[in-house]
């Protein structure tokens, strides 16, 4: 069975680097990107692996700040 | 590829003024999404608390009303009375419906008053700095128990549900958690059918959601989350605790 594939966006600006995100992805791909501040003065969560994105939403579904936007490839 | 999760109708656009990390963001979400599932949102006013959530009329899409510190059952009570085709909830914090707000929340639910209320239990007061509050846990530090709530001098933590399953005219009382994606959704579940109720003319409906406060508590939000499971819930057992069915 082929996995499903998905895509994650971030309000990046919406983020206060809470990480709540980090602990909810079944793939471990959110991470919070260390080398950047937001407007808001936090390190905010992204995605570098893309690729291994499966769109389950749990990020999303987590995120306390409505930061995360998710699309899921539909068959 | 379809978007399968984006912002809530239920919502504005308006960035939460919450702290990074509080759980408080998650509920009003949920609440938002049932409304819009309800197709409700052009006839739902809300009701504000005073607490952390004071703001929460920036925040819900539709009409919204302030109240008095721990009022807001008294305030829902009127505007569902004069306006009964509308939904009407109230969104209140433990310090406000469980210390200055109980008679006005018990009083409510005793009248069947046909509104919804989400009760938000974080276990301390935090707009006014981490105070302990009726909820707080035996132990547990806050700014005016600095050694940990002794009960003893105190008493113990107030469970709120049990009380309302107690009442009659509560005919949906249940608590939830948000610590993990399966909770969330559970609650979500739960606070759906707590606005269902209310649609049904059934009575009264209470969701009591389980909360982080990791700026008050002192710990990071993550670890806030496995505090809250270990700690809270252990003392707040999560269930349903009424139904249509039992509650007549």
């Amino acid at each position: 069975m082929a996995k499903a594939k998905g895509k994650v966006r971030f309000n990046e600006d919406r983020c206060k680097g809470c990480e709540l995100c980090t602990t909810a992805c079944p793939v471990n791909i959110v991470i919070m990107d260390k080398k950047r501040i937001n407007v808001k003065g936090y390190n905010p969560a992204t995605v570098d692996e893309m690729e291994k994105c499966i769109g389950c939403g749990n990020c999303a579904t987590i995120c306390p700040d409505l930061v995360i936007e998710v699309e899921r490839e539909t068959k | 590829m379809a978007v399968v999760f984006k912002k809530t109708e239920g919502l504005t656009d308006k960035q939460f003024h919450y702290c990074p990390g509080c759980t408080h963001g998650i509920i009003h979400r949920l609440v938002g999404e049932v409304l819009e599932e309800l197709e409700v949102v052009g006839k739902a006013i809300g009701v504000a608390p005073v607490g952390c959530s004071v703001l929460a009329y920036d925040y819900f899409n539709c009409d919204m009303h302030e109240a008095a510190h721990g009022r807001a059952p008294a305030v829902a009570t009127g505007i569902k009375r004069i306006l009964p085709d509308n939904v009407v909830f109230t969104y209140q914090g433990d310090g406000d419906l469980a210390s200055i707000g109980t008679a006005e929340i018990i009083h409510a639910a005793h009248r069947a008053e046909k509104f919804t209320t989400i009760f938000v239990n974080n276990a301390i007061y935090g707009m006014t700095g981490g105070q302990m509050a009726p909820t707080t846990l035996i132990g547990q530090k806050s700014t005016t128990s600095q050694a940990g709530r002794d009960a003893a001098t105190t008493g113990m933590p107030l469970r709120m549900s049990e009380m309302f399953a107690t009442i009659d005219g509560a005919v949906f009382v249940e608590r939830v958690s948000v610590h993990d994606v399966a909770h969330i959704r559970k609650a979500k579940k739960a606070i759906k059918k707590a606005f269902e109720v209310q649609l049904e003319g059934k009575g009264f409906g209470i969701v009591e959601v389980l909360s982080t406060c990791p700026t008050n508590w002192g710990i990071a939000p993550v670890e806030s989350l496995t505090w809250l499971k270990e700690n809270m819930i252990p003392y707040y057992p999560l269930g349903n605790f009424r139904t249509p069915e039992e509650g007549k």
